[in-house]
């Protein structure tokens, strides 16, 4: 029992830095332009089809510098040249403008390098289990994976904090038409910021192609994780997006971990039902069943409950 | 045709000719549509077509009516559909009896259930909050339409059988075509109540609510009921929509409820154009036909749908039939006649430019896509070798002379425009 | 006889700062009253409270001696209140005719109906025109309200405000941004359709408010300083001190 909760915790913990570096993106850009921007998966989805090309001529850690650079600059390129031209055709335009593009994505990704899965594999060096516990490995390049995104976690605190582009970031998410007014080039800001935001989504890509898989589907399967993290979190507060990132990484490594039943909590009542009824479905449901089900169910409990998510303070 | 193109018409008393005409007009295209396009493929897509604008429209009364931006609109559609297929196996099991014909009312029946439920809560706010709690609900309908295999039927869905209904005047539907006219009444009864609808009070403030929300509160409407009302409207005639595709394709899959399908219903309905009524009437035609089409001739025909969408967002948000509607002034003034040269002068090249970009994509994809020894590939009935030059050369050609003739074109283009919708210039020119 | 509106003890805070600090305010029942005072005053944050746009910090509204405190907007309409908009507050998209019929709606008890026609309801198409007809638009109604003239908006604005015949009407200054011709023309309509009825206004044109007013409250800094005839409002020492010397040039 416990070496299962160590390994989940541990696990539960990487794939909550890794969605973390996704939302936080997400996160800024929503706050300082007010779009949620669909396609922020399909840019960690860029990140992993461009390391993995990267890679097959240059290796694993040319590509992991050199590919979030160029998914940001596509990124602040569909900002300068997409966006805010569809600005003017105002919110709903912006986001059907960002759902078309994580569509339009996808079929390029599947023209350019086609619908299978891509042979793309963490570097040999990493190729071993870091340590071993109670018979269970744990592989290194997980604990790189952990090592790269608290590196980026504390790199943004850093920046956010203390740096005069942090404080101008933090201004334009409050008041961007105040910050304007203060001779601050607030399109450049949010150029850069949306920048930023795709190539932080193009690194987690990078390092989680190959854990998880570098494949067309790959950023509708993350997509609306990402989305749900941000809802529940509270739009606009990286705190919550923080605290939430964590609660679906643990909630989903948790739930596929412990594999209990409705039947078994039925069982320890002392409860027991007919096998064959047409509910059957319900009481048989298990725990790691339903795991994909859970942020989506914790994301509608929070709008209905909590509209302005666990740490947020606006209602949007 | 102008009675039912503009959604804030407001004609106090319309002769019976121009109310009826477009009615009566929609009637005889349906009932002879089956005697032009009488092949298989033709009633198929026919079909498909139908359903698809049942469900495009109703998607519309979200968000062209409503103000209401739902990315989770398939899963009234797929509940529909699943409720309607079981009925249909009831029927089968002779459990009841009940004709196959009004089956669908089962699917709106299910739909608007679960708009109630779901509208509840969903309608309390527009904007983001709405757009997320769809998107929420549907990918909570889709994971769980995996996991409750009882009534889903797991990856494999639910089938059934059309043809063992009691029959209605000898006919048992076992032929495309006799469903093609079931689903042609139910398109037309439906287009109209989704029109009449939309000229009821309920569909007034939904307007109204999209328009301004807080003013409409301040005239005695709470906006979160008059959203509500749409919301249940919508999802009742997703959901016959829904029960439609079950009995056009006697199987329901978990497909036809995740966010594949409501980001198609959401595409139809953008690219038709959201401002008008009849808009997503044309952009599920468009969208049915490029799938059936395009998908015979070229397997990356979802790109060109994607560049088609998000090019259609960034230039006309208004839509195709926004486009067909800006030529009302000029027709009005009989002056359209002076655009076609012109048009033709920008659409030939136009043409021809999307011809070289598209052949250099179709051979890029050979290329990548077949065996290294198969180098023939054949476009339009044209067979060439991908491993020769001319070909590369030709697309290349025409997408550049295509694109300088575009832009060479394009002032004279704007001049005519100009001259055809300025009301203040003479008329004729001789 | 009861009040039209009743104020007692109005307060409004947003964060730290308190915009409205105590209002007592009767406005009778008929008469036609005018809350003026400088920028920043509060006027329009009155209106809101009053109207159910904004949530009280304290005190009570009261509308015919019913309580009316905290009752979200549409309710408070049904009970007879309509209020226009400082800024243009229309249905942009919605021809002028639409606009004007969907005011009408409520009053004329089609809720939330989606078994009538609008275009076959004889009677609402009627009253509509009429109303189109008093504010002067019937040449443009089938205009969207969107394209209109910032003149013909605001006696749209109006027009909405004062279709479905609710009793007490609360204008945020009408005449704003309107040049002298058009102002006369503002206030002929007001009149018109204010007729037999309470009117509240908030106004920045001293002429106007001197012209339409029965009595005036002068609003400095969240708090009345003053409610009184326009004759005694002039004469007022206060008043004078806090607002209407700094304009008596204009």
């Amino acid at each position: 029992m416990f070496e299962l909760v160590f390994f989940s915790l541990l696990n539960g913990i990487v794939t909550g830095l890794l969605l973390f570096m996704l939302a936080s993106g997400l996160t800024l850009i929503f706050s300082m332009m007010g779009v949620l921007n669909f396609a922020h998966a399909s840019f960690y989805m860029l990140g992993a089809y461009f390391a993995y090309t990267i890679s097959a001529y240059l290796g694993f850690w040319i590509g992991l510098i050199v590919a979030p650079v160029l998914v940001g600059l596509l990124g602040a390129l569909v900002e300068r040249y997409g966006l805010r031209y569809v600005h003017r055709w105002g919110h709903v335009a912006e986001l059907i403008f960002t759902f078309g593009l994580a569509f339009l994505i996808e079929e390029v990704v599947q023209f350019i390098w086609g619908k299978d899965t891509k042979a793309y594999h963490e570097p040999e060096i990493l190729q071993f289990p870091l340590f071993t516990f109670f018979g269970q490995n744990f592989p290194a390049y997980k604990a790189f994976m952990l090592l790269i995104s608290i590196a980026i976690f504390i790199m943004l605190l850093l920046i956010l904090t203390r740096s005069r582009v942090g404080l101008i970031i933090q201004a334009a998410i409050h008041k961007p038409n105040m910050t304007a007014m203060l001779g601050h080039n607030v399109p450049l800001v949010f150029m850069g910021v949306f920048g930023v935001g795709c190539a932080l989504a193009g690194l987690a890509g990078v390092i989680a192609g190959p854990a998880l898989g570098t494949f067309p589907g790959m950023a509708v399967v993350l997509g609306s994780i990402v989305f749900v993290i941000v809802v529940v979190g509270g739009l606009g507060s990286l705190t919550g997006a923080f605290v939430a990132s964590l609660i679906i990484g643990l909630l989903q490594t948790f739930a596929i971990a412990l594999d209990y039943s409705v039947n078994d909590i039925l069982t320890a009542f002392n409860i027991s039902f007919d096998a064959d009824s047409a509910l059957r479905d319900l009481w048989s449901l298990s725990l790691p069943q339903i795991a994909p089900i859970l942020p989506y169910l914790l994301l509608v409990l929070v709008l209905i409950f909590r509209p302005m998510g666990l740490f947020g303070n606006r209602e949007t | 045709m102008s009675e039912i193109t503009k959604t804030s018409a407001a004609t106090v008393s319309t002769p019976a000719l121009k109310r009826y005409g477009p009615w009566i007009g929609f009637l005889i295209v349906l009932l002879i549509l089956p005697y032009i396009f009488s092949s298989n493929v033709g009633v198929y897509t026919m079909n498909l077509m139908g359903i698809f604008i049942i469900f495009a429209l109703s998607y519309n009364m979200l968000l062209g009516q409503g103000g209401m931006l739902s990315f989770g609109h398939a899963v009234y559609f797929g509940l529909g559909g699943f409720m309607s297929v079981h009925f249909m196996n009831y029927l089968e099991d002779g459990s009841f009896v009940f004709p196959m014909w009004l089956l669908p009312i089962f699917g709106g029946a299910i739909g608007l259930v679960f708009a109630i439920i779901i509208g509840s809560f969903s309608t309390r706010r527009a904007g983001t909050v709405f757009a997320m709690i769809s998107l929420g609900v549907g990918e909570l309908m889709a994971a769980s339409s995996l996991i409750f295999v009882a009534f889903f039927g797991g990856e494999e869905g639910v089938s059934g059988d059309r043809t063992m209904g009691p029959p209605l005047f000898g006919v048992n539907f076992g032929q495309d075509v006799q469903v093609y006219y079931l689903i042609a009444a139910w398109v037309f009864v439906t287009v109209m109540l989704m029109y009449l609808f939309s000229r009821t009070p309920a569909g007034r403030l939904a307007n109204a609510v999209r328009d301004n929300a807080e003013r409409a509160e301040f005239i005695g409407y709470s906006q979160r009921k008059v959203r509500f009302v749409s919301f249940c409207a919508s999802g009742f005639f997703a959901g016959i929509a829904g029960g439609l595709f079950a009995i056009n394709f006697e199987i329901v899959t978990e497909e036809n409820l995740n966010a594949l399908t409501s980001g198609v219903v959401l595409l139809m309905a953008y690219i038709g154009g959201v401002g008008f009524f009849i808009g997503p009437i044309v952009g599920a035609v468009l969208f049915t036909l490029l799938q059936s089409i395009l998908s015979n001739y070229t397997d990356i025909w979802q790109l060109y749908v994607g560049v088609m969408f998000v090019l259609t967002v960034m230039f006309v948000p208004q839509g195709l039939t926004g486009i067909m509607m800006m030529h009302t002034p000029a027709w009005r003034m009989k002056r359209v006649g002076g655009l076609v040269v012109p048009y033709i002068r920008m659409g030939v090249p136009a043409l021809a430019m999307l011809a070289g970009i598209a052949g250099f994509l179709e051979m890029i994809h050979h290329v990548r896509g077949s065996p290294a020894d198969e180098t023939m590939m054949s476009l339009m009935g044209i067979e060439f070798s991908t491993h020769s030059i001319m070909p590369w050369v030709t697309v290349a050609v025409l997408a550049l002379v295509g694109g300088y003739l575009v832009r060479n074109q394009a002032p004279q283009l704007k001049e005519a425009w100009e001259t055809a919708n300025n009301p203040d210039a003479g008329g004729k020119e001789a | 006889m009861t009040a039209a509106i009743e104020l007692k003890g109005l307060r409004k805070r947003f964060g730290p700062t308190e915009i409205i600090r105590g209002v007592d305010l009767e406005i009778h029942n008929g008469e036609r009253h005018a809350i003026i005072g400088p920028n920043g005053a509060g006027k329009s944050t009155l209106f809101h409270l009053i109207s159910g746009r904004y949530g009280l910090s304290g005190g009570s509204v009261s509308l015919h001696g019913e309580d009316i405190s905290n009752l979200p907007p549409y309710e408070i309409y049904r009970k007879g209140l309509s209020r226009s908009f400082q800024v243009t507050n229309i249905f942009p998209n919605m021809s002028v005719f639409e606009n004007v019929r969907c005011g009408l709606m409520w009053v004329k008890d089609y809720k939330y109906s989606f078994w009538h026609l609008v275009d076959r309801e004889r009677e609402l198409n009627q009253r509509t025109a009429e109303v189109i007809e008093e504010i002067g638009l019937t040449s443009r109604q089938h205009i969207p309200a969107g394209v209109l003239t910032y003149a013909e908006q605001r006696a749209l604005e109006i027009g909405i405000s004062a279709a479905g015949g609710a009793d007490v009407i609360m204008l945020d200054e009408p005449t704003a941004g309107m040049s002298h011709s058009e102002t006369d023309q503002a206030i002929a309509l007001i009149r018109k359709i204010t007729d037999g009825k309470t009117l509240v206004m908030v106004e920045h044109d001293m002429g106007v408010v001197f012209d339409v007013a029965d009595r005036i409250s002068v609003l400095v800094y969240g708090e009345i300083i003053a409610t009184d005839t326009p004759e005694n409002i002039r004469n007022n020492k206060a008043v004078q001190e806090a607002y209407l010397g700094a304009e008596a040039e204009e």
